[in-house]
C-alpha cells in the first residue's frame, strides 16, 4: 500500500486526536512517512474534533485530505460530514453505539462496531477509540499491532504506561470484532 | 541524528530555537501559534533561560530589541495580527542592526480575520511591514523537519549578518505533526558581538545601540551600509527548491504548505501527460528570481498558487519579466487550494 | 589644591543640546554622580527615550540603548533578563512614559522588573514643540490645547507615582523636584536609593522628577523654577510613595 489517507472524527473528548497520533506514531515505527493535521480553534472546545492522518511510503505532499481511503466516525455529525470524503472502495468505520443511521454509500466497505458500549463494559469509556483502531488496523493493515504498542509507549506519558496492557486488550477486541 | 519523533510544528519551532542556543523568548498569546509559548514556558527554566509573556506584541518585540542589544540569541513568535503590532520594533531593530528571529505562523486576514492557515502576510514580510528602507530574511519552510532546520539556520543568518530573520509558516504547518529528526549537535555560528551592550567594565568606550540618525548625510550613509548588507545577503543566502522543471509544460510557483499540495499535483498531472514543474522559494526574501529567469523559456506559462489574493505572484512576474504569461490561483480566508482546482486551472491555462 | 567640583566620570565630556534653563542636564548630572558614587559605571546600561533626551546616549559613559517611543521599559526588560547582574535604567519623559508607553511602564513595574526609571515630568511635550502631555495641568495652554487644557475634552493630569505605587512590583516610588538646591539634593538621594533598590534585587524603582521646559512654557528660566513650585507641586506633590524604609 503506497499511501493511506485517514480521517478520524468525533466529539471532543472521545480521544480522536489521540487516535490519530497513535496511528501516526505507529507509522513512524513502521519506517514510513506520516503526517497528522488536527482541526484547531473554536472547534476544539467541546464541539466536533477531527484530524487528518497520512501514512505513506513516499514523502507526503499535502497534509490536508480532500478525500480519504479510511474514515473513522465516532458520532453522527462526523458520519454526515465525512462519508462523502471516502474514495470508492474506501473503508468506513462506525461506532454504532453512538450513530443511529446507516451509511448512504454503497461503493465502500463499512464496519460497524459498538465501540463505546464495549468500552463501557470494559469499565473505561476512554478505550472506545482504541477498539475502533483495532478494527482499522485489522482491515487496512496500515500498521502492525506491535508497532501500535510501540506508538502507545511514545504517545502516553510514562506515568500512564501501566494502562498499556489494557489498551492492547481493547485493540485486540476491536481487531477480533 | 537521533530517532524520528512525532512533533507538532509549533513545538518544533521552540525546540529548534533551544537547540540553536536561544535562551530568551518574549511573546504574547495568539492562535494558531500558542504552543510555541507553551513549550518555552515549560522548558526555559530547565535551560536557565527567560520566558516572558509580555503585556503586548509591541512590548514583546521591544523586549527582543533589548535582549538582542544585550547580545543574546532571542526570539519572538506570533500570528498575523500580532506580527502587525511588532512592526514598529522590527523597523527599529533593522536600523539598529540587531540579530533576532521572528516567527509568523500566519492566519487569515485582514483585521482579526480568522485563525485558519493563510499566506497573506507575504507583502508585510518581504516588502517591509514597518517603515523605512529595510529588509529581513524571510524563510518559508514547508515541512516540520524543514521548520526545525530553518529555525536553527535563522539564528545563524541573524547573527552572521546582524539582521532580523523571519520564519513564515502558516497555521497548518504550526498545528500539524510530522516526524522530525534532530541532530545531536547544532552548527552554531559564533558571531562577534563586541558591539553589544554588556557594561563597559571600564575597559572600553561605551557601546551604543541606536536607530536614530538626525544628520541626513549620516543617515544616508547608514542606509547605504544597510543596502550593501542586503545585497550581500541576497548573494549568499537565497534558497530555492526546484522540482520537475526541465521540460515542464507549466511551472508553478508556491511556497510553504501550498508547495506540498503542488507536489501532489505534479504526480496527478503526470498521469494526464502534463508535466508540471515547481519552483518553491525557501527564502521569500531574498526572492530566488534567478531560478525563474533560468527556467523562463521552458514552460508555456507560469502559475503562482498562494493562500492569498496574489502577493508572491508580483515577484514571480518581476522575475519572469514578460517572457511568459504568469497566472495566479489563490484562496483566502483560511481556505486551502485543492489539488483538483489547481489541476483544473493548469488544464485551462494549457488549453 | 583640592578639587571641589568636577564632571562626574559617568558623564561624557561633551556639550549637551538642551535649552537654557532646562533641567534635563541637571538630572543627567545627578544620575552620573550616583553612578560614580556607587561605582557601577562599568556595569550600567542605560536606555534612552524618544523626546528631548533621545540622544542622551551621547552624554553617559556607560553602555546605552536608544528605544522606540514609550518602549524603554520593555527594552530594559530584555536587557536586564540577559544581564541580570548589570544595572539597567531608563530615562523617559512624560509623553514617552505616561502616554505612548503607559502599558510598558505599568507592566514593567508590575512584573517587579529589576530596573530603575528616571521619569521627567515637565507637563509638556518638548521635542515636538509644546504639545499637551498627559501630565499637562488643567488650564495649561499648549500648542494642542490652545485654550487651556479642559478636562471635559482632554481629561485630567495623570499622576504617575500615585498610580504606580498601587502595584506590588513597584517597590520604590518617589517624586522629586528640580526647582531649588534643597530639592535637587533630595532628588539625588532618591535616584541613588532607586539604583540601590535595583542592586539589592528588590524590584522596580522609579523617581519622577518635576522639571522645567522654559522654551515651551514660554517663561524665563528663573520663572520656570517658580512655575514648578507654584503650579506643578500642588498637582504633583513631592515625596515618597513607596519604599521609604527599604533596607538597601
Amino acid at each position: 500500500m503506497a499511501q493511506t489517507d485517514m480521517i478520524f472524527a468525533g466529539f471532543g473528548g472521545q480521544g480522536i486526536q489521540a487516535a490519530g497520533k497513535l496511528i501516526a506514531y505507529a507509522g513512524i515505527l513502521e519506517g514510513r512517512h506520516v503526517s497528522f493535521l488536527p482541526s484547531y480553534g473554536p472547534e476544539m472546545r467541546g464541539g466536533t474534533s477531527n484530524c487528518h492522518v497520512i501514512v505513506s511510503d513516499e514523502p507526503i505532499g499535502s497534509p490536508i485530505l480532500n478525500s480519504a481511503t479510511v474514515v473513522m466516525a465516532m458520532n453522527r455529525p462526523s458520519l454526515d460530514k465525512f462519508e462523502s470524503y471516502l474514495e470508492p472502495g474506501g473503508i468506513l468505520l462506525i461506532d454504532s453505539s453512538l450513530i443511529n443511521r446507516d451509511p448512504v454509500r454503497t461503493d465502500i466497505r463499512v464496519f460497524t462496531i459498538p465501540a463505546t458500549q464495549i468500552a463501557s463494559e470494559m469499565g473505561n469509556l476512554a478505550f472506545a477509540n482504541v477498539i475502533m483502531l483495532g478494527k482499522l488496523i485489522k482491515e487496512t493493515g496500515v500498521v502492525t499491532a506491535g508497532n501500535f504498542e510501540g506508538g502507545l509507549k511514545k504517545v502516553l506519558p510514562e506515568r500512564k504506561h501501566y494502562l498499556i496492557p489494557e489498551e492492547m486488550k481493547a485493540l485486540r477486541i476491536g481487531m477480533d470484532y | 541524528m537521533g530517532e524520528k519523533i512525532l512533533m507538532k510544528g509549533n513545538e518544533v519551532v521552540a525546540e529548534a530555537a533551544l537547540r540553536a542556543g536561544c535562551r530568551h523568548y518574549f511573546g504574547y498569546p495568539i492562535t494558531p501559534q500558542t504552543e510555541i509559548a507553551h513549550y518555552f514556558a515549560k522548558k526555559m527554566p530547565q535551560y536557565g533561560g527567560t520566558f516572558i509573556q509580555a503585556e503586548s506584541e509591541v512590548a514583546a518585540m521591544n523586549m527582543v530589541y533589548g535582549a538582542a542589544s544585550a547580545g543574546a540569541r532571542v526570539m519572538t513568535s506570533s500570528s498575523s495580527p500580532g506580527v502587525s503590532l511588532k512592526q514598529e520594533a522590527i523597523s527599529y531593530a533593522a536600523c539598529a542592526e540587531l540579530p533576532a528571529v521572528i516567527v509568523n505562523i500566519m492566519r487569515a486576514g485582514p483585521g482579526l480575520g480568522g485563525i485558519l492557515a493563510a499566506q497573506s502576510d507575504y507583502f508585510q514580510a518581504t516588502k517591509g511591514g514597518g517603515h523605512g528602507d529595510y529588509r529581513m530574511v524571510v524563510l518559508a519552510p514547508s515541512s516540520v523537519q524543514e521548520l526545525y532546520e530553518l529555525v536553527v539556520e535563522a539564528f545563524n543568518i541573524a547573527d552572521r549578518y546582524r539582521t532580523l530573520c523571519m520564519i513564515m509558516g502558516d497555521g497548518m504547518l504550526g498545528q500539524m505533526m510530522e516526524a522530525v529528526e534532530f541532530r545531536d549537535q547544532e552548527d552554531i555560528c559564533q558571531a562577534d558581538k563586541s558591539w553589544a551592550v554588556t557594561g563597559t567594565e571600564m575597559k572600553r568606550d561605551h557601546n551604543i545601540i541606536t536607530s536614530i540618525y538626525i544628520d541626513p548625510e549620516v543617515l544616508e550613509k547608514h542606509n547605504l551600509k544597510l543596502q550593501a548588507k542586503y545585497r550581500q545577503i541576497a548573494e549568499n543566502e537565497t534558497r530555492v527548491e526546484i522540482c520537475n522543471c526541465d521540460g515542464a509544460d507549466i511551472i508553478v510557483a508556491a511556497y510553504g504548505t501550498v508547495a506540498r499540495i503542488i507536489k501532489n499535483v505534479i504526480k496527478t498531472a503526470e498521469k494526464e501527460g502534463i508535466r508540471v514543474g515547481l519552483i518553491r522559494p525557501v527564502t521569500l526574501w531574498p526572492f530566488p528570481a534567478a531560478a525563474f529567469e533560468k527556467y523562463a523559456q521552458v514552460p508555456k506559462a507560469f502559475l503562482s498558487v498562494e493562500m492569498s489574493a496574489g502577493q508572491m505572484v508580483e515577484d514571480v512576474r518581476l522575475a519572469v519579466n514578460g517572457k511568459k504569461p504568469v497566472h495566479f490561483l489563490g484562496r483566502m480566508g483560511g481556505m486551502i487550494p485543492t489539488q483538483k482546482e489547481i489541476l483544473e486551472k493548469i488544464r485551462e491555462i494549457l488549453k | 589644591m583640592a578639587i571641589v567640583f568636577q564632571r562626574p566620570h559617568a558623564l561624557r565630556e561633551t556639550q549637551m543640546h538642551y535649552c537654557p534653563g532646562c533641567t534635563h542636564g541637571i538630572v543627567h548630572r545627578l544620575i552620573a554622580e550616583v553612578i560614580d558614587e556607587l561605582g557601577i559605571e562599568g556595569k550600567t546600561i542605560g536606555v534612552s527615550p524618544v523626546g528631548c533626551a533621545y540622544n542622551n546616549y551621547l552624554y553617559f559613559n556607560c553602555d546605552m540603548v536608544q528605544a522606540a517611543h514609550g518602549r524603554a521599559p520593555a527594552v530594559a526588560t530584555g536587557i536586564k533578563r540577559v544581564h541580570p547582574g548589570n544595572v539597567v535604567f531608563t530615562y523617559q519623559g512624560d509623553g514617552d512614559l505616561a502616554a505612548i508607553g503607559t502599558a510598558e511602564i505599568v507592566h514593567a513595574a508590575n512584573r517587579g522588573e529589576k530596573i530603575t526609571t528616571v521619569f521627567i515630568n515637565n507637563a509638556i511635550y518638548g521635542m515636538t514643540s509644546g504639545q499637551m502631555a498627559p501630565t499637562t495641568l488643567i488650564g495649561q495652554v499648549t500648542t494642542t490645547s490652545p485654550f487651556g487644557r479642559k478636562p471635559e475634552i482632554d481629561g485630567f493630569p495623570l499622576n504617575v507615582c500615585e498610580m504606580l505605587s498601587t502595584l506590588k512590583g513597584a517597590v520604590y516610588v518617589e517624586r522629586v523636584s528640580m526647582h531649588d538646591i534643597k530639592n535637587i539634593k533630595n532628588a539625588k538621594k532618591a535616584i541613588k536609593r532607586a539604583f540601590q533598590v535595583q542592586m539589592a534585587g528588590l524590584g522596580f524603582s522609579i523617581v519622577e522628577v518635576l522639571s522645567t521646559c522654559p522654551t515651551n512654557w514660554g517663561v524665563d528660566p528663573v520663572n520656570a523654577l517658580k512655575w514648578i513650585e507654584e503650579k506643578m507641586i500642588p498637582q504633583y506633590p513631592i515625596g515618597n510613595f513607596r519604599g521609604k524604609d527599604l533596607e538597601v
